[in-house]
């Protein structure tokens, strides 16, 4: 006797959608990441090598984690204060919190970039009084850091908010209870529940600091060893058709979205166990 | 004592408490029951200091500590869902708020120790001291959440529906053990709770709740026996409320001829040590819910019985 399987019957669909799916990732993403890396080896490891090892193309790698370095722990403290808010309290306006929060995410880079140029650029509302006082934001790094911060900032929020709200504020409340103040309990309470979240959140916020073009190529003004981040770089070399130059470039770029995901994976995997082990 | 004077609080245009009073005898074991909705909860978190009273005062033996949060009114918190801290051990959840203390006010790490070892004696989890919250059960969850609260020696335990997410024979357990633990410590306490059954059998005095009211406060023998209002009545304990304003609880109800309610049974049933007989009254349908006694021949289903009534309370509200 045959027993009537709701599967079998699904089973082309299921095929078709995963050959499907593999054949676009295989096509979209696969295919475009190995001629990264093959352009950027064609001509020989040595070719690669001095290409990464130019001056400008150092200059561009030094500006790149400078940037990464001082936007990532900004967005780090700015992601974990505006989850905490408002996860923990409730206070008017904060839904508005919440969409200001993506705006980012919502508006084009470019867009982004010009907001600067407006705000601090030479013909902009504050320009003349900042170059009065001799400072320099547009076509500086300055200028870079403040629109890589704008562009990053709602991943590690948008990363804990979620969480936070699943895991309510009993745990907090209880250490409060306890006789804990408001910084023990931060550091002995929500940081641990909050830790593979927040680091999954960091890793995105890194990987789109480093790669971040539109915007920061609005505010940078292109100057080679001074105000090149390593996208930047990629353009520059490649529309001079120094295309292992450009390419070698990308492929380390590419290779941080590889770490990131591998990271990623790792982290998913920390935190299923974590989160299994729950309630 | 403490004394819970006029306190009213709104969550917006919600009003979750209309002017509270109440007053606790140190020792004293208190019951919040009351339906969901009712401001039970909110009225043992504004007790605790977690969260506040827009209008009204709290007073601890005579001090007025309405405004004082909760870290500074030594009290003990035991959560619905435990809020155990699960990155950390169940000796150190239990240890948590001795450590945090200021150093000046912090026992030294051994003596930290012995006490979290004692505490884990006393609720019975001795050599589980090194396990992590998620390779406990329910139960056990539980009684490490109280050892928790216990550890920073409270002056007032408060209990947020404490069985609530437990299984029925883990909670009829951990109820009794709870009942011997409050004797033995003789430590004021509150705890709220929408189980009747668990408000009468543990509590010295029941405080009934409703639309952030307080309906009655008095013994389990008072809010059954006599309820002060019908939603009392109905809630406290099984009532069958019929058409004139009358409420007689199931075995109050005799099948007597003298009676005058006639009633259709439609259905008979052994509940526990008597028999359970549903009908309707043949006056209008309402239906009504009487117990005969296991050792009386039950009516058969189809009859029509007279009843009477031995006990019955009228109010003019019939409330609900």
């Amino acid at each position: 006797m045959k027993r009537h399987n709701p599967g079998t019957e699904s089973r082309t669909a299921q095929v078709l959608l995963i050959g499907l799916a593999l054949a676009f990732l295989a096509f979209f993403l696969m295919l475009p990441l190995i001629a990264v890396f093959s352009e950027a080896l064609k001509q020989g490891l040595g070719l690669f090598l001095s290409a990464v090892s130019n001056p400008d193309a150092l200059s561009a790698i030094r500006l790149t984690l400078i940037i990464a370095a001082i936007s990532v722990p900004l967005n780090m403290v700015f992601g974990v204060a505006a989850s905490w808010a408002i996860t923990k309290f409730s206070f008017p306006g904060k839904n508005l919190l919440l969409t200001l929060i993506d705006l980012p995410f919502s508006v084009s880079p470019v867009v982004s970039g010009l907001i600067f140029v407006l705000l601090f650029g030479a013909q902009g509302l504050l320009g003349p009084w900042l170059s009065a006082q001799g400072v320099k934001i547009i076509f500086a790094v300055p200028g870079i850091i403040l629109a890589t911060v704008f562009i990053t900032f709602p991943f590690v929020a948008r990363e804990l908010i979620p969480l936070m709200m699943e895991q309510g504020k009993d745990d907090e409340e209880a250490a409060l209870s306890l006789g804990a103040n408001g910084w023990q309990t931060f550091w002995h309470v929500t940081l641990p529940n909050i830790r593979w979240g927040l680091l999954y959140g960091v890793l995105l916020c890194n990987a789109r600091a480093m790669g971040e073009f539109g915007a920061v190529s609005v505010v940078s003004g292109h100057i080679r060893g001074e105000t090149n981040t390593m996208p930047l770089h990629v353009e520059i070399l490649y529309n001079e058709y120094d295309f292992v130059g450009a390419f070698a470039v990308a492929s380390l770029l590419a290779a941080l979205a590889l770490v990131t995901l591998v990271l990623k994976t790792v982290l998913e995997w920390r935190f299923d166990l974590h989160s299994g082990a729950r309630h | 004592m403490i004394r819970v004077e006029n306190i009213t609080k709104r969550f917006g245009n919600y009003p979750a408490l209309h002017g509270i009073d109440l007053e606790i005898q140190p020792g004293e074991f208190i019951a919040l029951l009351g339906p969901s909705g009712s401001g039970k909860t909110t009225l043992l978190r504004i007790i605790a200091g977690l969260e506040f009273q827009d209008e009204g005062h709290v007073h601890f033996n005579g001090d007025d500590v309405s405004d004082i949060p909760v870290g500074k009114r030594n009290v003990g918190f035991v959560f619905q869902q435990y809020a155990l801290f699960r990155h950390m051990t169940v000796a150190d959840n239990i240890a948590f708020g001795l450590t945090v203390r200021k150093a000046s006010r912090r026992p030294a790490k051994a003596e930290i120790k012995a006490r979290a070892q004692e505490l884990l004696r006393v609720v019975q989890l001795e050599g589980l001291g090194d396990r992590y919250p998620g390779q406990l059960s329910g139960g056990q969850r539980q009684r490490v959440a109280l050892a928790r609260a216990l550890a920073i020696e409270p002056s007032l335990l408060l209990l947020d529906e404490p069985f609530g997410a437990l299984d029925a024979k883990v909670r009829k357990d951990l109820r009794r053990w709870l009942r011997d633990l409050h004797k033995q410590m003789g430590l004021t306490s509150i705890f709220v709770t929408h189980d009747q059954e668990e408000a009468l059998e543990l509590a010295d005095r029941v405080v009934v709740m409703d639309h952030g009211r307080i309906d009655q406060i008095g013994t389990p023998e008072q809010v059954y026996m006599e309820p002060a209002t019908a939603f009392v009545s109905h809630f406290v304990g099984e009532t069958n409320r019929l058409p004139d304003g009358r409420h007689i609880r199931p075995h109050d109800f005799e099948i007597a001829a003298h009676g005058r309610d006639r009633v259709l049974v439609d259905n008979v049933f052994r509940k526990g040590g008597s028999w359970r007989v549903e009908g309707r009254l043949e006056e209008d349908g309402t239906i009504i819910e009487i117990d005969v006694d296991a050792h009386e021949a039950p009516p058969a289903i189809g009859d029509t019985v007279t009843i009477a009534a031995r006990r019955e309370r009228t109010f003019s509200n019939p409330g609900d």
